[in-house]
């Protein structure tokens, strides 16, 4: 009973620690690499954009999670993609609502949660199949991982392009600001230096 | 009948859902969009009124604006009546648009009660080059228009920026975006004034 007890809390950690470093969205599986790019030119909107995708997550594997008894399996992708579109549209609502200035700056990249593959990815790989908690616990890791990951790329960018990290002055005053870093070339070269860096660390070779 | 039934058992799920989630964007949307149209208004308030400080209330014009674009295209065109708080038209606004250099430029624009001068313009949306043609936005190129006559102006590369007139120096590295935004404003308050004359909105004579 007891190891049975202790299996479980097993996977509970493992639901919600995984997406962190292990499975990173970003830096491990490679998925969901629009907003890395587009959004990350500086941290606030990066952050915007973590928590936004937190958010449908954590509803979109609630909702799976409860009806996966019910899915038909050649229907579940429109299931899926029928939920999150539903709650991105809340999220992109609110964000209007409540933040006008965040919402003009991500613009469509809100809307285009919806095909962000991540979400969809853990509907697929966990919430339809794993008990609410579980899947509770896995949009949280997996949304965490995402969005540290953004606030990372982000920090690096906006230091370099303008000198600030959260609009908060950093660098030194005679600092020339690297003005190609809020352009997309920046995000590339920034991304690929940090994907780099995380397979040094985790020692994958290449094949 | 049969046919009716399988299609019902298989997808009973997707039609209740698309009927729920339906459901609970239209409450959200209800609930969230006067707020979301206030901070519309509000930010076209707080930019215009920057460009027409005595301009307290603004009221969309009942009558149809039209204009034609360079192609032939005929766009429609939203015009605001700016009023002091004793209810004088102080001045006029719209939002115009136009292709620069990367994607649509959107300004909105502010002319004075007679249409004769320009009363300033600011740049709501556009994704011009950060450093170069982002620098529409500044103020050293923007503060050329505030008080030019709302007539024909004419981009040139040498002249003096703080001279208030028809010649609009260019940004340097940036010939594109400066002339788009030239050009938007030809077309724009062109189109407009004409339209405005005929329906006898603002006087013809020019003493």
């Amino acid at each position: 009973m007891q190891n049975n007890d202790q299996r479980q809390s097993g996977v509970y950690r493992r639901a919600l620690l995984t997406g962190l470093w292990q499975e990173n969205p970003t830096f491990r599986l490679l998925i969901g690499m629009c907003p890395p790019l587009a959004v990350t030119t500086a941290v606030k909107p990066a952050l915007t954009m973590g928590l936004s995708v937190i958010f449908v997550l954590i509803c979109s594997n609630v909702v799976i999670s409860l009806m996966r008894g019910l899915l038909k399996p050649h229907l579940r992708i429109i299931m899926f993609t029928l939920t999150i579109a539903t709650f991105v549209t809340i999220c992109d609502l609110y964000l209007k609502a409540y933040q006008p200035a965040m919402s003009e700056i991500l613009g469509a990249y809100v809307p285009l949660i919806i095909v962000n593959c991540l979400i969809i990815f853990r509907a697929e790989a966990c919430a339809s199949k794993s008990g609410i908690l579980v899947s509770v616990l896995d949009a949280v890791g997996m949304g965490s991982g995402f969005t540290i990951a953004l606030c990372v790329l982000a920090g690096i960018r906006e230091l370099l392009a303008t000198g600030r990290v959260f609009d908060q002055q950093v660098m030194p005053a005679g600092f020339v600001p690297w003005l190609a870093m809020q352009m997309p070339v920046g995000a590339f070269v920034t991304l690929g230096l940090l994907l780099g860096l995380a397979n040094m660390v985790t020692g994958k070779e290449p094949d | 009948m049969s046919k009716i039934k399988h299609f019902i058992r298989q997808s009973w799920l997707l039609i209740v859902c698309s009927f729920l989630f339906g459901l609970l964007i239209a409450v959200t949307n209800a609930g969230l969009s006067p707020r979301i149209e206030q901070n519309k208004i509000n930010k076209r308030n707080r930019l215009i009124g920057a460009m027409l400080p005595e301009a307290k209330n603004f009221a969309a014009l009942d009558t149809q604006i039209e204009i034609t674009l360079d192609g032939g295209r005929k766009e429609k065109v939203e015009v605001f009546k700016a009023q002091s708080e004793s209810g004088q038209c102080v001045g006029w606004s719209f939002n115009t648009s136009g292709s620069g250099f990367a994607g649509q430029i959107e300004l909105v624009v502010a002319v004075d009660a007679n249409f004769e001068k320009i009363a300033g313009f600011d740049v709501l949306s556009s994704s011009e080059t950060p450093g170069f043609g982002d620098q529409i936005r500044r103020d050293y190129y923007r503060n050329q228009f505030k008080g030019a006559p709302a007539e024909e102006l004419k981009l040139v590369t040498i002249g003096e920026p703080m001279k208030i007139d028809s010649q609009i120096v260019g940004i340097t590295g940036a010939t594109v975006s400066s002339t788009a935004v030239v050009d938007i404003l030809n077309t724009f308050l062109g189109g407009i004034k004409a339209q405005m004359k005929e329906k006898g909105l603002i006087s013809d004579a020019k003493q």
